[in-house]
């Protein structure tokens, strides 16, 4: 079941010029982006070459360009997951879901499940722009897959917190400023009193930021991995405890 | 008509803020019978369908599908309920078959069955032109057909449709009765609608709910029985005296009416035939001749009317 909603969920959103308007504008900011680091690093590298262990294509061109990927994806994925409950109630289409033999917790994977899909196209078409390197160089193919995994997990976290967002509101652009507002919110958090401190206590420990930026540096800790998966789990939750109650309130 | 009842509802109540949507209703469905659901706007009519398919929770009160407790177990007994609301739930952007398809996946129907699945509910709904269609681009009368069909497909014992011919046009409008008293044979089905006529063209059990309360379940059989009265009108070109007609035997008593017409009430036994040979013979030219019945209009009307505005709760939702 969690498949054929999710299946449905990736076809309505390839079926309207969003899916397709964002995987363009994406990958064209994206590839200057690209180019703009390449143009760094062949500036740097008469430099490079005589340090010794310097920072390599990896750390130069690629660490950035995730870092920007999150960051406009941060823009993005609000208006992904704006529609994804939304517009359901919104067109009372909800019911038919509600009556069918699902449980809320089957509705909510399948809606993850296919927005996440999505977004994993998203990933896998910029993730073709460093491997592209590969023709001409050796990449660190290690660094590389830290940097895609911190990517995917940071993006589920947000896809899980748009999702919760849309469950609230009949309104997609309530549901897409409310997402932007709490992940812009997640992102900063640790700007508060952190100003140079690298170790900023509980509010930069909640940033988003502070958990992704050492997986871009290749360094694999499970404590970040679960926290970007306790924040999915958590507003997984929370969207099927929403949806239980629109069985009960009024 | 087997005894074992497919739906069987007990003390349902239901609030909302504080507002008694749904009172204490309770009633039983049988196979192969059509219930018909009336009530004026905001008696709780959708509210009552929105809870025994599981959309909404109810306040207090037990639903049990073909013995299977909608709280407890809401996946298998959610499995034999087909559900139209008020507004088809279809996606727009998906084509007939498309929905269907995703229906029936909804509804786990094995795969090796979809096909024959989407094709038997297509056929039934007369959707067979429009199935590769976009749902968006079709009228409301082919929209609310998918809406059917999505709620068929599954072939469940039970089918609760509300308000299943809002906005369609007269042919449409005959087209879905004649689809609803055809799932009649086989399943169990509840209409809501407040346009009385339909409950006599399809149903054959009429409940009447008003301000969260039933107040009336009757089958239609009986109904129809109870709605003859004892009198006819008739007219005449050519009018006699009424004392002509009060000699006639049966007559109980005949009122004259404008244009040559008479409202005769009679005993049990019938004066028409007396009535159409003195008619005959003394030249008055018969050229009406109507018997009188009560419609369901006048019994919804004498039940409902009378504290209407105490009520505000809307079940629009």
């Amino acid at each position: 079941m969690i498949f054929a909603i999710a299946g449905r969920e990736l076809r309505s959103l390839f079926m309207s010029p969003l899916a397709w308007s964002i995987l363009g504008v994406m990958q064209f900011i994206y590839a200057y982006l690209f180019l703009s680091q390449i143009e760094t690093f062949l500036a740097l590298q008469p430099r490079l070459a005589t340090i010794d262990g310097a920072p390599g294509v990896v750390d130069i061109v690629v660490a950035p360009l995730f870092a920007n990927a999150a960051v406009l994806l941060l823009l993005i994925t609000p208006l992904i997951t704006m529609r994804v409950l939304s517009e359901e109630r919104r067109n009372r289409t909800l019911s038919l879901l509600f009556s069918a033999p699902v449980s809320m917790t089957e509705i909510i994977l399948g809606k993850y499940l296919g927005v996440v899909s999505f977004i994993l196209i998203l990933i896998g078409m910029l993730a073709l722009m460093p491997l592209s390197l590969l023709v001409g160089t050796d990449l660190d193919l290690g660094k590389l897959a830290a940097g895609l995994l911190g990517l995917t997990l940071v993006l589920s976290a947000f896809t899980a917190i748009g999702i919760f967002m849309s469950s609230l509101t009949e309104q997609p652009t309530v549901a897409a400023i409310t997402t932007f507002g709490l992940l812009l919110l997640l992102w900063i958090l640790d700007w508060a009193g952190s100003s140079g401190m690298p170790d900023s206590g509980l509010l930069g420990y909640l940033s988003v930021l502070h958990h992704y930026e050492p997986l871009l540096k290749g360094l694999f800790s499970s404590v970040d991995v679960v926290y970007y998966l306790l924040i999915t789990v958590l507003f997984l939750g929370f969207s099927i405890r929403r949806l239980d109650a629109d069985r009960l309130q009024h | 008509m087997p005894s074992e009842a497919l739906i069987r509802v007990e003390h349902l109540t239901r609030y909302y803020s504080g507002i008694c949507a749904v009172n204490d209703v309770s009633f039983e469905l049988s196979r192969g019978e059509v219930l018909g659901f009336l009530g004026p706007n905001g008696a709780g009519k959708s509210t009552t369908m929105q809870i025994i398919t599981g959309n909404l929770a109810p306040s207090a009160g037990k639903i049990s599908i073909k013995g299977i407790d909608l709280l407890d177990q809401p996946k298998r007994a959610k499995a034999e309920i087909g559900y139209l609301p008020e507004q088809p739930p279809v996606y727009r952007e998906l084509t007939v078959d498309e929905y269907l398809e995703y229906c029936a996946r909804l509804n786990r129907i094995p795969r090796n069955d979809r096909k024959r699945a989407i094709a038997t509910a297509r056929d039934r709904c007369g959707l067979g032109a429009v199935h590769s269609r976009l749902i968006g681009n079709l009228s409301k009368g082919f929209q609310q057909r998918v809406g059917i069909a999505q709620a068929i497909i599954h072939t469940p014992a039970l089918v609760v449709l509300d308000e299943p011919t809002v906005g369609l046009d007269p042919i449409q409008i005959r087209e879905i009765r004649t689809l609803i008293r055809e799932l009649g044979e086989d399943h169990g089905i509840i209409l809501s609608t407040h346009i009385l006529p339909e409950v006599q063209a399809t149903c054959n059990r009429v409940q009447i709910i008003h301000q969260g309360k039933l107040v009336f379940a009757e089958t239609t059989e009986s109904l129809e029985k109870g709605l003859h009265t004892n009198s006819f009108t008739v007219r005449f070109q050519n009018a006699p005296a009424v004392t002509a007609l009060q000699q006639l035997a049966g007559v109980d008593r005949a009122e004259a009416l404008a244009d040559g017409r008479f409202r005769i009430h009679h005993t049990d036994t019938n004066p028409v035939e007396a009535l159409v040979e003195q008619a005959v013979s003394k030249h008055w030219r018969l050229c009406e001749l109507m018997p009188e019945r009560h419609t369901l209009e006048q019994i919804f009307i004498e039940l409902t009317c009378s504290e209407e505005h105490a009520f505000t709760s809307g079940d629009a939702a």
